[in-house]
């Protein structure tokens, strides 16, 4: 079934290739892309839950906005818009930008901003679920806000919110899938083009799902890795899920 | 770049309210159908019945593992095969963009719903299950009258927020050329070439509803935790 | 009402280390801390006791600012507590708090929890802390189970670290908010033995209890407080004998029956 993918297309090279190269910007999509995802979901999750009002207003405009706008619209804004309202040598710099760049940019800042949105809105119900106690226990201590937040509790939030964290893993390499609409020759857009190729439909798409499920099963493998590697001895299972269930997190992306 | 023109936007308002009004459609059906099914899907799982309740925890494996629009691209192939399969002697029959979206939505979102009913029907104690078979209730009355309505009532929140995500996940109609609120903008933003503000207006749209529905979601968790609480 | 402290007996210095002058607190409507006066003199041991909802906790958690008073003032090492005060941490560094629910770190061993703040909030070398730190846990009698984590310990085993947690940031001022309350009654001689021995150091110490036995141990003066107020100040002699007010004496039969 898959003999076709031995082929070689007008580029010369097989069609294995193609599915390759495309894995190969799905995953830089999605690493890279959790990485910043990350770094502005604790910020701003964080930002959630300070006290000073201004930056929990600033906190929660960015999550409202990045996460209530569909992922498309957002790849079109930064692909299609953002250059446009620079200033045109600036604009004109970024449109000139050779391909894939010019899409791949554009694509992880989108993947990078969304993703980072509802991160954000796990870690915030983390450290919000953990005991009133600990933020006390540590200013009493003498520990300044950043130290309290870095030392005690964005630590403990982080390993409360593993399970969430992973369908957000999930999430992300998903929705790599949505820089075809603007012109990113990835895993899906490499599967539509055999498909349109060869004719042999089930094949590109098939081979593209497998790799899609080896994703999700390495994903899910390494987060409960981490949420094992993670675990806190002495604490059970039992009371890390009551002080889960406390407020239940949201449920993720498709 | 020669200034931001919105009126421009205002003369095509109708084409793009049409096509909202197709999102909202999309995002309604696939909700209630997707409802249904995954309802099945999960209680097919909770009873344990052998056979389907693999082939239903395959079936959710696996779509929750797959991007939307590669499953797009595969409704968008196979059901016209299959359809053609059976009614048509094995000859595909194109049934077009609009139906590939109504039933891939339904179907996927089934796999997402699914995974909440499952969890809310873990989440409720012995108890309930106990009380019934002591009141003599059929295991259909037991869940459609004592199981269900309390785990709807207590995924509710989380069943509204993945409907919010259903409804910004319909704008992937674009990749079938479908003439959504997103698909909409962007023939107009072809014709005009005003692509900075249809899209600006776009995500305008979609902000405004999805606030709205998330300040919806907020209001109900809250209430819910009140009556949890009292 | 008799706010004003008796005589003192013996270590205690005439220094005051804290004085609170005309305290209120309001949550919403309620009025938890209405007026409260004491000054707290050096080596001082007081016992606040008083029916739960008088505002003991209140006011003890007022005194390192992990609630913020409403009117009054609050002097503590000689250092005014209000909104203006930029660093709140120091103020913190020398007022050890002990909790009712220990509020350990759970992702942090033992050892790191006693180690955390001298170098995190002191700034001292990680050798240093780790001495420190030795030196309390064994007072404490925990040497051997540094490396464990909190939940590995059991209640009367986390509190005494706790004590040694807040000790390690050698503090001036130990306060201590019903520590034996959630703990099984078993544990809680070994819990108060820890702070028996400390009293007799001469520390500090400001202790929101209901255990009336080590009260009459080691407190120089018993405040008891109710609605918000301090209805009675009075060396434990004095105040289980012979209590002066109604509510004191409805309050210690209570107690003791």
């Amino acid at each position: 079934m898959f003999g076709v993918l031995f082929e070689r297309g007008f580029d010369g090279r097989t069609y294995l290739e193609w599915l390759l190269s495309g894995l190969g910007w799905t995953l830089a999509l999605a690493v890279f892309g959790w990485c910043f995802a990350f770094a502005i979901g604790i910020t701003v999750g964080v930002g959630r839950t300070v006290r000073n009002r201004f930056v929990r207003a600033v906190a929660r405009l960015y999550v409202e906005v990045f996460r209530n706008i569909p992922v498309l619209v957002q790849m079109f804004v930064w692909y299609f818009v953002l250059p446009e309202l620079l200033p045109p040598d600036i604009g004109n710099r970024i449109k000139q930008l050779p391909p894939p760049w010019g899409a791949f940019f554009p694509a992880l800042i989108c993947l990078s901003t969304y993703t980072g949105a509802r991160v954000a809105e796990q870690v915030r119900t983390g450290i919000e679920a953990l005991p009133a106690g600990q933020r006390e226990a540590a200013a009493a201590l003498g520990l300044n806000g950043v130290k309290i937040y870095r030392l005690v509790l964005v630590p403990q939030a982080l390993r409360l919110i593993i399970p969430s964290l992973t369908s957000e893993v999930m999430g992300i390499y998903k929705n790599t899938s949505v820089a075809l609409t603007i012109g990113l020759l990835e895993l899906t857009a490499q599967a539509r083009q055999i498909s349109e190729e060869t004719f042999q439909t089930f094949a590109a798409f098939g081979a593209a799902t497998l790799i899609y499920l080896g994703l999700a099963l390495a994903a899910y493998r390494l987060m409960s890795w981490l949420d094992e590697a993670f675990r806190i001895p002495g604490m059970t299972h039992d009371r890390i899920r009551r002080i889960r269930l406390r407020r239940p997190a949201r449920e993720s992306t498709p | 770049m020669n200034g931001l023109d919105f009126g421009i936007v205002y003369e095509s308002l109708p084409y793009l309210m049409q096509g909202l009004r197709f999102s909202l459609l999309l995002t309604v059906c696939a909700f209630a159908t997707g409802m249904a099914l995954g309802i099945g899907l999960a209680l097919v799982q909770h009873l344990e019945i052998p056979v389907a309740a693999q082939l239903a925890r395959g079936y959710v494996a696996l779509i929750r593992s797959v991007p939307l629009i590669l499953v797009l691209f595969w409704f968008f192939f196979l059901v016209p095969l299959v359809v053609g399969a059976l009614v048509n002697g094995g000859r595909p029959v194109p049934i077009g963009g609009v139906w590939t979206a109504f039933i891939t939505f339904s179907m996927f979102e089934a796999a997402y719903y699914s995974e909440i009913i499952r969890v809310g029907l873990r989440s409720l104690g012995r108890g309930q299950y106990e009380a019934a078979k002591a009141l003599s209730l059929s295991t259909y009355k037991t869940y459609r009258y004592v199981i269900l309505p309390q785990v709807v009532r207590i995924a509710s929140p989380i069943i509204l927020s993945q409907t919010i995500i259903l409804f910004q996940d319909t704008s992937l109609v674009y990749v079938l050329s479908l003439t959504d609120l997103v698909g909409a903008a962007s023939k107009i933003a072809q014709l005009n070439g005003r692509l900075v503000e249809m899209y600006l207006t776009v995500a305008a749209i979609y902000l405004a509803i999805c606030c709205a529905a998330s300040q919806l979601v907020a209001w109900l968790r809250r209430s819910h935790q009140a009556a949890i609480n009292r | 009402m008799n706010p004003v402290p008796s005589g003192l007996p013996g270590e205690a210095s005439h220094e005051k280390v804290i004085e609170l002058d005309a305290v209120c607190k309001n949550y919403g409507r309620f009025r938890a801390l209405d007026g409260i006066d004491l000054d707290v003199r050096r080596g001082e041991r007081i016992i606040i006791c008083g029916p739960s909802g008088s505002g003991k906790s209140t006011l003890i958690r007022c005194i390192n600012r992990i609630e913020t008073h409403d009117e009054g003032r609050i002097i503590v090492n000689g250092q005014i507590l209000t909104e203006q005060l930029k660093d709140i941490a120091t103020v913190r560094r020398d007022v050890g708090m002990v909790f009712q629910s220990f509020n350990l770190f759970p992702h942090l061993t033992i050892l790191e929890n006693c180690m955390l703040a001298p170098v995190q909030a002191r700034g001292i070398t990680k050798a240093e802390a780790r001495e420190i730190a030795m030196h309390f846990l064994s007072k404490v009698h925990i040497p051997d189970q540094v490396h464990k984590y909190p939940g590995q310990l059991s209640g009367g085993q986390q509190q005494r670290v706790a004590i040694a947690r807040a000790l390690c940031m050698k503090p001036q001022i130990m306060l201590f908010d019903e520590p034996t309350s959630a703990l099984d009654p078993e544990m809680v001689k070994e819990v108060l033995d820890t702070m028996v021995q400390l009293a007799a150091e001469g520390m500090t110490m400001l202790c929101v209890t209901h255990e009336m036995g080590f009260a009459r141990e080691v407190a120089d003066r018993v405040v008891f407080m109710d609605k918000g107020t301090v209805v009675e100040c009075a060396a434990p002699s004095t105040f289980f004998t012979a209590p002066q007010s109604e509510r004191a004496q409805d309050f210690l039969n209570q107690i003791i029956h």
